[in-house]
């Protein structure tokens, strides 16, 4: 029986974790997997920090996890990995975005953004840092920035028998569709 | 057969459709919010609403349920408390045909103001009480409940909580079942609470929930899992997720799924089937009590802790002592809480608040809530949907008996207002109060992701419906003086309390803008930019506390991707730094 695998997909209000996730997930469906997905919505629209768990397997049980249980973290934002390192296996993989974004508490300056959170995490977990935003921008839009995440994740998993292209191209609409697969392609790229 | 992958929600929504409801009224609240909102998609054959409060959709739903045809009514836990007036009343009568009433409970408190544990309603209110699991059960269950309705001749009080409501699984669809319909006959006996009625009608509550407790020992829904004889974990609802990764493979469980009243025999037999017995259940020991209280011995909460949520490494560590393997990464994360968004129509109102040294602001559940966080700390006290207004009438009388010269300012949103906030107003203008009630009108419920009110104009389906004004109201109640000022202008917001503050006959504030995030409307939106020559370096503007402005290299700057060009932070400004490009 193949062992439950949990994905922590974690960032900021909007930044569009969620479609990752979708992407994920419809993958996972696709190839015969039982799938959970768990996420807190509410409070969490305005700005404040957000997390969506995946898990797949034979068989799931918990929608959620607690601290050391998930394989793979992959944070939009680079002090959200940071936030939620404890919940990642100490062997498992974090896919970072390399961004700054300052919480409404360090842009009002109650306290200062943390220093050396991606070398933190890079020293004590197998990383794979990039850029997504700028990954986003060359490619035209920002706002493919979580789909360039989803592709270093992907090759991250090592979910190879899954055609995510395919499956990329019936998640995201039509008119998306080049930039998108673009994205998917260029986040592939950055994990060596 | 296809599979879906539907949130418990999305599933209790297709439940209600595949059992055949036809009547279905709700007030939004995380983590219900959702089922409602996924009813309009089968408006061809059912009939949906938001309704100004959970009371009203509790009555609303019992009336069609007494009518004759299955109902539905759903709320987060607290709206509970709104609505238990007549659910302790149809427990009494009963039903003609099914009555479900989801309670969409908030263990951890991701957006709510307590934990409570809402199973005790069924035993206090003497209903049955439906826990699903996942969200297949949350479509199989809700169709067994409305059975368990009719024929137990009671309401049901169907409880989720926010992993059950929010987490997505697969779930395979049914086929709508149509109810026959029963011809309406008057049955005041049995339907018109009177003493008389009701003294005769408690035996039969009690008559039938025995029947059911019975029924519950054969129960479909109580699920026997036997593998070893050592240990044995009786549970039920997101909690049965979490103990079948936390116990070894050979443990037997005993799953239950109609967890009010419990099934007093088929426990007995299991528990004399392990060895050591276990309950496990999030929050309360709302099962562990009654089956100590039945002599039957058995672990849960000397272990398991009764706060918060619980997940399987929680579970595993409270009860092996298996502390889970994590790595500290050495660096610490500041934390990032929710914030009024760029462009928030209730910034110009708590900005103005937060400059009054003698304000005591009083305020309510809604996005509004988040002028109590820093840098505007411009709020007292929140305590309940309505409660802006009258707990700010408490503190009024008290400050007046006790001389202390406070201004006092009630605060509540549009839907809050039309929820609970009407009675609060009355009462102001009624007892004298010495004190503003002011309404934050941005023409939406905002926080539980923008559902139409009694003041929009839309109804659930979207479809045109009655605005009614909130100006209107107040006049009508005796306000004289009710000024209706944008609260973006904050001349003209302080000028508004000002006013208010001096005003010889009853005044009230209506703080009107709609939220940036209704997408019906276009909002005239553009660009704040910061003169780097001109600023001083004050962070005056940091005061307002929009998540678009930050310092770099002592200035201020603005995050263009974040603003929207309000301007708040502008007219801030002391040395005229920002000004508003007109396009974005």
């Amino acid at each position: 029986m193949m062992a439950r695998q949990s994905a922590l997909l974690v960032g900021v209000g909007g930044q569009g974790a969620i479609l990752a996730a979708k992407i994920l997930v419809t993958g996972l469906m696709d190839a015969g997997y039982d799938v959970k997905m768990s996420e807190v919505h509410g409070m969490s629209q305005r700005g404040g920090s957000v997390s969506t768990q995946v898990h797949w397997g034979e068989k799931v049980y918990s929608p959620v996890i607690g601290p050391g249980a998930a394989d793979i973290l992959v944070a939009f934002e680079k002090m959200e990995a940071v936030r939620y390192a404890e919940f990642l296996k100490p062997g498992g993989v974090a896919v970072i975005n390399d961004y700054e974004l300052p919480s409404s508490t360090v842009a009002a300056g109650l306290c200062e953004y943390p220093a050396g959170c991606l070398e933190a995490m890079q020293s004590h977990f197998r990383c794979v840092a990039l850029n997504a935003e700028e990954t986003a921008e060359k490619l035209g839009s920002a706002k493919c920035m979580n789909v360039v995440l989803f592709g270093a994740m992907a090759k991250a998993l090592n979910l190879d028998h899954i055609d995510w292209e395919a499956v990329i191209r019936r998640v995201v609409p039509e008119k998306f569709l080049t930039l998108n697969l673009a994205a998917y392609r260029a986040g592939r790229e950055a994990v060596r | 057969m296809k599979q879906h992958l539907l949130s418990g929600n999305e599933a209790i929504a297709r439940g209600a459709y595949e059992a055949g409801v036809k009547v279905c009224s709700a007030y939004p609240g995380t983590p219900s919010t959702e089922i409602f909102e996924n009813l309009p998609q089968y408006q061809d054959v059912l009939y949906c609403e938001w309704a100004p409060n959970e009371k009203v959709a509790t009555e609303v739903a019992y009336g069609a349920a007494m009518a004759g045809v299955r109902s539905l009514c759903a709320m987060k836990h607290v709206g509970v408390n709104v609505a238990a007036d007549p659910i302790f009343t149809a427990a009494y009568d009963g039903v003609s045909k099914g009555f479900v009433i989801v309670s969409a409970d908030d263990p951890s408190m991701h957006s709510s103001q307590n934990e409570q544990d809402n199973r005790y309603y069924a035993k206090f209110a003497r209903m049955a009480l439906v826990e699903p699991s996942d969200s297949q059960e949350c479509l199989d269950f809700i169709k067994a409940a409305y059975d368990i309705s009719e024929r137990f001749d009671m309401p049901v009080l169907f409880r989720t909580t926010t992993r059950i409501s929010h987490s997505k699984s697969l779930v395979t669809f049914g086929e709508r079942e149509e109810q026959e319909v029963i011809p309406y006959e008057r049955n005041a006996a049995k339907f018109v609470c009177t003493p008389a009625n009701a003294y005769r009608n408690h035996p039969k509550v009690e008559a039938n929930l025995a029947a059911l407790e019975e029924y519950g020992n054969t129960c479909p829904l109580n699920k026997l899992e036997m593998k070893g004889s050592k240990v044995g974990v009786i549970t039920a609802s997101i909690a049965y997720q979490y103990a079948k990764d936390a116990f070894p493979e050979d443990t037997s469980f005993l799953k239950l799924g109609l967890t009010y009243p419990l099934p007093m025999k088929l426990i007995r037999d299991f528990a004399a089937k392990v060895e050591t017995l276990y309950v496990i259940e999030e929050l309360e020991p709302f099962m562990e009590e009654q089956i100590l209280a039945a002599g039957i011995p058995c672990t849960g909460k000397r272990l398991v802790g009764r706060m918060h949520e619980q997940n399987p490494q929680r579970l595993r560590q409270e009860l092996f002592g298996t502390a889970p393997e994590t790595v500290d990464v050495g660096v610490k994360a500041v934390s990032r809480p929710p914030a009024l968004c760029p462009g928030c129509p209730h910034r110009g109102f708590f900005y103005t608040m937060s400059k009054g040294k003698d304000f005591v602001v009083t305020g309510d559940i809604g996005c509004y809530t988040l002028g109590a966080a820093a840098p505007l700390n411009a709020m007292d006290t929140c305590v309940c949907m309505g409660g802006g207004f009258s707990v700010g009438m408490g503190m009024a009388k008290a400050f007046k008996t006790t001389g202390q010269k406070k201004k006092v300012f009630g605060v509540l949103g549009d839907s809050t207002f039309f929820h609970s906030g009407m009675t609060g107003a009355a009462e102001i203008l009624y007892n004298k109060g010495e004190m503003i009630p002011v309404v934050l009108d941005n023409s939406i419920t905002g926080m539980t992701g923008h559902q139409d009110n009694p003041g929009t104009g839309f109804n659930l389906q979207g479809e045109i419906a009655a605005a009614i004004k909130i100006e209107n109201v107040l006049r009508s109640f005796g306000y004289e003086n009710v000024i209706i000022v944008d609260p973006q202008d904050l001349t003209a917001m302080q000028k508004a309390v000002d006013d208010a503050l001096a005003s010889p006959v009853p005044a009230a504030i209506i703080a009107r803008r709609p939220c940036l995030l209704i997408k019906r409307i276009s909002h005239d939106t553009g660009l704040c930019v910061v003169d780097q020559d001109a600023c001083i370096g004050c962070k005056k503007c940091l005061k307002v506390g929009c998540p678009a402005l930050f310092v770099k290299n002592g200035k201020s700057h603005i995050d263009p991707n974040q603003c929207v060009g309000c301007t708040v932070c502008a007219q801030v400004c002391p040395v005229g730094a920002i000004s508003r490009k007109e396009t974005k």
